[in-house]
């Protein structure tokens, strides 16, 4: 990979939703699954498809696509499912694939106030800023702040 | 020198002292006179001065250290222990407990140094002073006066060198006598040496160490009084004796012994043999060269130390030796999640089809369900905690309680060994003060009141505990004025909680049940004890946090009662499993009541809402799959009811189909799913797939 000076390389990995690309810093992700059979938990936000079992522990699933205002989910072979890790709570993220583990230096990494004009659907409080690599451009969660925003859904759904 | 990884058993066993110190200062306000109670009060402030002490809690130790002077004045006769002495030391204990807290959340003592328990402390010695005169000198040094009340009868024969004892007053036994007289055989000298600690000695069986350790580079210690196990355990007061074979003199162990730190005093006598014993002595020096013999001879003279032990012993404070291991409730978390884990395949592997022919497989499978359960039922016990550790607490509270609100109150609690798990035990506390509290504020009338209306003086306080089924129950109960139903309809009309005209149609215990309500508080005035507008609700809401719900019952006049009902365990029950649509929920077995098949012919209708008719009962039904949100499926000519049951509150579940009853591990949905109430978690079904948990009293 290119590009790599002394400062420091963060890793992300990237996935796709639609024609988007998006990514996620590594150190939030325990691990990548395929779709496994979920449950659907009623009064759960809209966003979220249920819970599954993972290896003997029950963990949420949330579509990225509706949280993002999208169409909805269609599982195909490459659907996969991001299980991240935030303050010990796991979560899992229903995306459409999994591409790469994209390694970006601080410079490569634009502020969401620099690109205008991004995808408008999503809350700009979700984005910590935009990767450009090569040619394409990979937008970066803030996967904390997204999260965390569940929580908010959750409880007032209550 | 770091003291971190002694903190948890520090804050273990300060706890578990001040806990003593509580019960035995309440039992002292009712015996004052009863000598073993205040030895305990003595010995447990003085072990948590020295624990303090050790782990450079100096203001702590301070605190200790005045509370002794003034036990030790009490202990002597000198003061006597009246209601106002005992109100310090409560007061000192509550001090002593709120260091221990600043402990358990800073891991330091606090600047807090209670000058006026202190100044209260040295007050009630000083007042004695004047009394008794002779004392005081005695009192005011406590650091030396132990050893010299003791030691008044020795002390004249310690510097007699002349000082000589028989084998028989050093209770030796036949073998100890063995090595005696080999020892005055080749000229060696026999020494029983008693010595004093200080009693400012924190570390005792570290300083004895250091003590045998001098004795041994002057020769043998061949025996110890008490076992040097007990020694190294701290088994023993403040001295100890040891009889030490040596060619060195009197002098020499003398010196090198005082120079260490902490030995107040050391006396020394010569043992000499008499002469009957010397009759025999060669035959058995023989004897004592053959190596089996050596080994007999220490398991005998173990032997031999029991006895003298015992009879030792008497004078001390006798101490419990429980065979018990402290662990952290983590590690049995961790336990108790393997154990579930092992349940989930063992309900999978009955799942799999079996083989009618394969005898072998299914006798495996049975003896595996077999073992599992047993092992389950293991588990549960390691973490079950007797009610007590909450109980314990609340004596004290309700002496308190009685003083300020000036009613005679007796609390009176039976079932205290009842069994519960750690978890429930953690977490139950606040809401059995919270109903404890209102029993003695709300529920008992003043005295003259209760004078008023006939009845006892003293107001009584029921807590009881008992096992019932899968649940173990805690019932509060006054004997006061009971539950105003018409003042409680009027405060509700008031505040807007119910209609007027709905008030009219509720039965009383439906407006009693109104107490639980969010902020529903009928006290007419705010007294610090209880009425603080958060209310019943909140016990509510923790005990049904708990997997438990909450009743009460009342009688105008006489008493009311509230019932708590907890379940045994959180983490694996007993559940019916049953459908709606595609999906599988399971409903607690013990919370249904019955299960009934019913013709829909037979659904009518009371204001809207469906109900059945049951024997005589009217028990409205509610369809899952509405409130669920599940794909409705279509109507068949029979439903099925699970009817569950709530307190006195009894309601039919419509369910798809019932696919049986199975042992589930609990889990929480976690985090971002905790907002939705009528969940109570998931559980992992044998072929893996997950089913969720209904909570029967959010949906009733």
């Amino acid at each position: 990979m290119e590009g790599i000076s002394n400062q420091e390389v963060r890793q992300f990995i990237v996935f796709k939703l639609g024609n988007e690309e998006y990514g996620i810093d590594i150190l939030n992700v325990q691990n990548i699954e395929r779709v496994l059979s979920i449950t659907r938990v009623p009064k759960a936000p809209f966003f979220i498809k249920g819970v599954i079992n993972l290896r003997g522990e029950i963990i949420p699933v949330m579509s990225l696509r509706l949280k993002f205002n999208l169409e909805a989910d269609e599982y195909t072979d490459d659907t996969r499912i991001i299980i991240v890790k935030i303050d010990d709570n796991q979560i899992g993220m229903i995306v459409d694939e999994v591409k790469e583990v994209l390694q970006l230096t601080a410079d490569s990494i634009e502020s969401v106030q620099g690109v205008s004009g991004i995808n408008t659907d999503i809350n700009l409080s979700f984005i910590q800023g935009v990767g450009k690599v090569n040619n394409h451009i990979v937008t970066l969660l803030n996967i904390k702040s997204l999260i965390d925003s569940i929580l908010v859904d959750s409880l007032e759904n209550a | 020198m770091d003291m971190s990884q002694y903190l948890e058993i520090f804050i273990e066993e300060s706890k578990e002292h001040l806990q003593s110190l509580n019960e035995s200062l309440l039992q002292l306000e009712h015996e004052p006179g009863n000598m073993p109670i205040l030895n305990e009060v003595f010995r447990v402030a003085h072990t948590l001065k020295g624990m303090s002490g050790t782990m450079g809690y100096t203001k702590m130790q301070n605190l200790t250290h005045n509370m002794e002077n003034v036990l030790s004045e009490i202990r002597n006769g000198n003061i006597v222990a009246d209601s106002n002495l005992l109100d310090v030391l409560f007061k000192c204990l509550d001090a002593l407990e709120s260091y221990v807290d600043e402990i358990t959340n800073s891991g330091k003592e606090g600047n807090e140094e209670y000058k006026d328990i202190i100044d209260e402390l040295t007050n009630i010695l000083s007042g004695k002073s004047k009394k008794v005169d002779n004392n005081v000198a005695v009192a005011s040094s406590p650091e030396i006066k132990a050893p010299v009340t003791e030691d008044n009868i020795t002390n004249n024969i310690t510097d007699d060198s002349g000082d000589a004892i028989d084998v028989k007053e050093a209770a030796l036994t036949d073998f100890e006598i063995n090595a005696v007289r080999e020892a005055f055989a080749r000229n060696y000298n026999v020494y029983q040496i008693h010595i004093f600690l200080n009693h400012g000695c924190v570390l005792k069986s570290a300083r004895a160490f250091i003590v045998f350790r001098a004795l041994e580079t002057h020769g043998d210690i061949i025996k110890s009084i008490p076992k040097v196990e007990d020694i190294e355990d701290e088994k023993f007061e403040f001295d100890f004796t040891v009889v030490v074979i040596s060619k060195d003199t009197k002098e020499d162990f003398e010196k090198d012994l005082l120079s260490i730190a902490e030995v107040d005093q050391v006396i020394i006598k010569n043992v000499l043999l008499s002469d009957k014993i010397e009759l025999a002595a060669e035959d058995v020096k023989e004897v004592h060269n053959t190596p089996e013999f050596d080994r007999q001879s220490n398991v005998s003279r173990s032997m031999a130390d029991d006895e003298s032990d015992d009879n030792d012993s008497s004078g001390k404070a006798k101490r419990k030796a429980g065979k018990t291991v402290r662990v952290d409730i983590d590690r049995l978390d961790t336990l108790m999640n393997l154990v579930s884990e092992l349940i989930i395949i063992k309900t999978r592997l009955e799942g799999i089809e079996r083989d009618k022919t394969n005898q072998n497989y299914n006798e495996a499978i049975e003896y595996l369900e077999r073992i599992t359960t047993s092992l389950h039922d293991a588990v549960m016990k390691v973490r079950m905690v007797p009610v007590e550790r909450v109980f314990n607490r609340f004596p004290r509270m309700i002496r308190d309680l009685s003083r300020k609100l000036d009613k005679d109150i007796e609390l009176i609690m039976s079932g205290e060994d009842t069994e519960l798990d750690r978890t429930v035990i953690d977490e139950i506390g606040d809401p059995l003060i919270h109903l404890l509290r209102n029993a003695a504020d709300h529920g008992l009338e003043t005295k003259e009141e209760r004078l008023h209306s006939g009845k006892p003086e003293i107001g009584h306080i029921y807590l009881r505990a008992y096992q019932d089924g899968n649940n173990v129950v805690i019932e509060v109960e006054d004997d006061g004025r009971g539950i105003n139903v018409n003042k409680i309809k009027q405060k509700a009309i008031e505040k807007g909680t119910i209609s007027y005209e709905a008030a009219a149609n509720m039965s009383d215990q439906d407006i009693i049940d109104l107490l639980f309500k969010p902020s529903f508080s009928t006290s007419e005035k705010i007294s610090d004890i209880s009425g603080r507008g958060v209310g019943l609700d909140v016990v509510k809401t923790k005990i049904e946090a708990l997997g438990g719900d909450i009743e009460v019952k009342s009688e105008l006049g006489k008493g009311s009662k509230f019932i708590v009902r907890l379940p045994l365990t959180l983490a694996i029950i007993q559940a019916l499993m049953v459908r709606l649509g595609n999906e599988k929920y399971a409903i607690p077995l013990n919370t249904i009541q019955n299960i009934e098949d019913i013709n829909v012919s037979d659904i009518q209708l009371v204001q809207q809402q469906e109900v059945i008719l049951l024997r005589n009962q009217v028990i409205p039904i509610i369809y899952l799959e509405d409130i669920l949100d599940v794909p409705k499926n279509e109507q068949c000519n029979t439903i099925t009811v699970v009817i569950v049951k709530k307190g006195e509150k009894q309601v039919g579940f419509v369910v798809d189909g019932l696919i049986g009853q199975q042992e589930i591990v609990i889990k929480s949905l976690g985090k971002y799913l905790s907002g939705i109430k009528m969940i109570a978690g998931a559980t992992i079904l044998g072929d893996g797939e997950v089913a969720l948990i209904l909570d029967i009293n959010t949906l009733v």
